[in-house]
């Protein structure tokens, strides 16, 4: 075990984590924030993204540990309150999400998106959501919802 | 009576949205592995690591003394009935002294953490002697291993005509790849019986078969619906369901069970793989005269769905086309593959490569061009299904379809060196100039609902108060949009705005039936309709009105009562059980009225190949569909796309990767699944002549664009290189020839 201190969406935390355990473990086993979602524990679909002192990264592969003196911002954290980031306003609003198991991962990896790149076109959407399956949608909706948040 | 709907917001037509659409961007969606309960444990399973073996020893004492471990089961711990299936209950709850498959279930343990769990599986002792494993369709059929045998005769067995095409195709095993994986969560009540949250497309099956094996009465189980992140037919049988419910009720304490992605591969039933020999014989003219088939379906080691599969790819063998001589055999084999089951398209996905692929080859054959190879004998409103000889009585828009669908624009030739836009993708490996573009179409037909005289109903309560109306109803939304569905068409019927789905347990509603089959919106839809409207009348009894909106009864224009006076002597409410129009059992020549509905739909694929290194980019897929109505647009548009991503994966990358039954890409790792940059461009022309059964008309819609889809980007490629290709996915070397 070892003694971990990090901000997790804006709030100062310490606990204790196991040496193999990963971040995201810890944030749906642990710290009942389940809205990080496990599909497949080996970084290969996405679901599990969150922000890591700026970068998006899947939360599966990061040790729990090295999140230490980290800034953490989860699916939970991209709201202010009642009020959406836009992002999940415009998944919402444009059909992005259907089954939602692949959403949180989406919402995060495009919230990082349009933070670097506000307006971004079709294939920068494309490609910077490559590393997020989503089984359902076929991506169409995703795409479309996206590229009027970019347009507005 | 009269729908007014004009006052109605978010009635039918209206692309609303999802109700669960904020919770599910905001994390807040509970799906089954999300769940958690005071002083929970949680479950793990010791798999079989072989194919087929026999079991020699297990014993399960070093696991129990490990610390936090509270229960370690084996098959002779199940307390009831010992095997469970949903048509034929055939499969052990826990391997029953031989395994049948890679990953089946040997035993199970409740300990308290995850961890401590896989601990106590790891020190399970127990030994196998392997046994070799029946792997190969032609070998089980000749051992006589066959779950169904679906013949069908009809015509002139001896008919012939003088232009003949034979082919031989294959398709691989698919897997359905949900994101959210199999999890349960079950609640020992204290008196017994158990309430479970599971990963699940029907509740009410899964019930009928859980209390038999915990042996306990059928109202002490409760199966309750639970989030789930997609199914695709993978939760249509059960995985951990009856294994979650024995743990709490040995250790009194709630049991959570989640499999991880290498569980979940062996831990559902997949796409049946299937070898079909198809023969074509036709007139010079192009008109059929005769189609013959042999068709086989892999369905691993336990019954499951197969004899449904195996039915649905020898009625639909055809396709939807006009034929008066058909002779089809499909069999559906017991092998030690892995289990096999439903998947969005069910039996017909296989039979649609095969009747496609001939079509175009009958076209080469006859100089034809292949579109007008298919409207010559396109299946029409009147007709007989070739195979079946059933009139179809609904309306079959067979060439609308086609005709749409070449009727729209082609994308232009796409000059870009973007490797985002090339085959091989960011790989850098292809240059444009060695791209040559393909076109090819697929048409496909289908069944909607069940079929075969199944007795299939969908039950639904509709509840009006002051507070606005509830659907009561155990149909399970597994992401499809069912929920927006079922309000809109309550609010249309109702005129009351105000709709809120309540999603039902077992035991306090009866079956919706499964959320499969393309079923759902017309069938618990159906409910929805039916209940919505009783209420309505009710309303306007009570009240002595002529109409109802949100605000109460109306007479002549004027407000005779709210909504809060018309509901201060009680709810009104109405409790249905829709069901379809009843279908029959096929005789001994596979004859007979065995589908209630039928949809059609045709797809255009367009793909980039690099006929060199064998890549392909699938650029666009345009489809035409047959959906009777469109209830909710962009709900309409999701499916669409999605289907066809699906049936675009199967073309060109999806596939379980067996050697001896053993998959040897039991992860996302290796299994590919399309990613954003696979995504094709979708067009959409939607055909809405109404189904006289549907609410308000509408069709099921969720399947046919998985089923031409893959025929139509195979057709392309073809286009594009001169390939044969007779099996999908088309791998590299499949275009290559190396
Ligand atoms: S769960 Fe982390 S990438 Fe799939
Ligand atoms: S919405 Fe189901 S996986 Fe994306």
């Amino acid at each position: 075990m070892s003694d971990v201190d990090f901000t997790l969406n804006g709030e100062t935390r310490s606990v204790s984590v196991g040496t193999t355990q990963s971040l995201l473990s810890l944030l749906r086993d642990e710290l009942e924030l389940p809205g990080s979602k496990n599909a497949c524990e080996q970084g290969e679909c996405g679901s599990c993204t969150v922000l890591m002192d700026g970068a998006a990264v899947c939360a599966c592969l990061v040790l729990a540990a090295d999140a230490d003196g980290s800034d953490i911002t989860t699916v939970e954290g991209m709201a202010s309150g009642d009020v959406l980031h836009a992002v999940q306003d415009a998944l919402v609003a444009g059909g992005g999400v259907q089954c939602g198991f692949c959403t949180p991962g989406f919402v995060v990896a495009a919230a990082h998106l349009f933070e670097s790149e506000p307006s971004p076109d079709r294939d920068q959407i494309r490609e910077a959501l490559s590393g997020n399956i989503c089984r359902c949608t076929g991506y169409g909706a995703i795409l479309r919802s996206l590229e009027d948040l970019a347009q507005r | 009576m009269t729908v007014t709907g004009t006052r109605t917001r978010g009635g039918i037509g209206e692309s609303v949205v999802r109700p669960d659409g904020v919770p599910k961007v905001t994390g807040n969606f509970a799906y089954a592995s999300d769940l958690t309960a005071e002083g929970m444990l949680w479950g793990a399973t010791l798999r079989s690591p072989f194919a087929r073996a026999r079991l020699v020893r297990l014993d399960t004492s070093a696991a129990l003394a490990i610390p936090g471990v509270h229960a370690v089961l084996t098959q002779e711990d199940v307390p009831g009935r010992p095997t469970f299936g949903q048509i034929v209950a055939d499969q052990p709850v826990l391997v029953d002294g031989e395994a049948r498959f890679w990953g089946e279930p040997a035993a199970i343990v409740a300990a308290d953490d995850p961890d401590t769990a896989r601990r106590a599986v790891a020190a399970i002792d127990i030994e196998w002697e392997e046994l070799d494993p029946l792997v190969d369709m032609e070998e089980a059929l000749e051992l006589g291993e066959v779950f169904r045998h679906a013949p069908v005769r009809r015509g002139d067995p001896d008919s012939s005509g003088p232009v003949v095409v034979e082919g031989f195709y294959e398709i691989g095993m698919q897997d359905q790849a949900p994101l959210g994986t199999e999890a349960g969560l079950a609640v020992p009540d204290g008196e017994g019986g158990v309430d479970l949250w599971v990963t699940s497309q029907w509740t009410h099956e899964d019930h009928d078969q859980i209390w038999r094996s915990l042996d306990v009465k059928p109202g002490q189980v409760r199966q309750h619906p639970s989030g789930i992140g997609g199914a695709f037919g993978a939760r249509e049988d059960m995985s951990l369901h009856i294994h979650v419910c024995m743990l709490a009720l040995r250790t009194g304490r709630p049991v959570k069970m989640v499999y991880n992605r290498a569980e979940s591969f062996p831990g559902h039933v997949h796409r049946h793989p299937a070898r079909m020999w198809f023969r074509h014989e036709a007139r010079a003219d192009g008109t059929l005269t005769r189609v013959q088939a042999r068709i086989l379906l892999d369905g691993g080691a336990y019954t499951d769905t197969t004899p449904a599969v195996v039915a649905n790819a020898v009625y639909f063998a055809v396709g939807p086309y006009r034929v008066d001589n058909v002779h089809v055999d499909g069999y559906g084999l017991r092998t030690n593959n892995p289990p096999a089951g439903a998947m969005r398209g069910f039996g017909v996905v296989q039979a649609c490569f095969a009747h496609e692929s001939q079509m175009d080859r009958l076209a080469a054959e006859l100089a034809m061009d292949p579109l007008e190879l298919r409207k010559r004998n396109a299946l029409a409103t009147g007709d007989p299904l070739a195979t079946t000889g059933q009139i179809i009585e609904t309306p079959l828009p067979t060439t609308d379809v086609i005709d749409r669908v070449a009727a729209m624009p082609l994308p232009a030739p796409d000059e870009s060196e973007d490797p985002r836009r090339l085959p091989g993708g960011t790989g850098l490996t292809t240059s444009r100039s060695d791209v040559v573009r393909g076109v090819g179409y697929a048409v496909s037909i289908k069944n909607i609902a069940f079929s075969e005289a199944f007795d299939d109903y969908a039950e639904a309560r509709v509840v009006l108060t002051a507070a606005g109306a509830e659907v009561h109803t155990a149909a399970v939304e597994v992401g499809q949009g069912m929920v927006t569905v079922l309000a809109q068409i309550a609010r249309t019927a109702l005129g009351v705005d105000r709709v809120a789905i309540v999603p039902a347990d077992t035991g306090a509603i009866g079956s919706a039936g499964s959320t499969s089959a393309s079923r759902q919106t017309q069938m618990t839809g159906g409910a929805v309709l039916e209940a919505a409207r009783a209420v309505r009348e009710l309303a306007l009894q009570r009240g002595d009105g002529d109409d109802l909106t949100s605000e109460g009864v109306w007479r002549s224009g004027e407000l005779v009562m709210t909504l809060d006076e018309l509901c201060e002597s009680g709810p009104l409410s109405h409790h249905t059980r829709f069901r379809h129009p009843p279908t029959e059992e096929p005789d001994e020549n596979g004859q007979g009225t065995l589908h209630a509905d039928f949809a059609v739909a045709a797809h255009r694929a367009v793909v980039d190949v690099d006929p060199e290194l064998g890549l392909v980019r699938v650029v666009q897929v345009d489809t035409a569909q047959d959906i009777g109505l469109a209830l909710n647009p962009q709900s309409v548009r999701g499916q669409i796309e999605g289907g066809i991503m699906q049936g675009v994966g199967l073309a060109v990358m999806e596939e379980l990767v067996l050697d001896r039954g053993v998959i040897r890409n039991a992860s996302f790792t290796d299994y590919l699944l399309p990613t954003f940059l696979d995504a094709p461009d979708v067009e959409i022309e939607l055909i809405e002549e109404p189904s006289p059964w549907g609410p308000f008309g509408a069709k099921g819609i969720g399947e046919p664009p998985t089923i031409s889809s893959t025929p139509a980007v195979v057709a392309a490629i073809r286009n594009a290189t001169g390939r044969e290709l007779n099996r999908v996915p088309v791998r590299p070397q499949d275009i290559t020839g190396t």
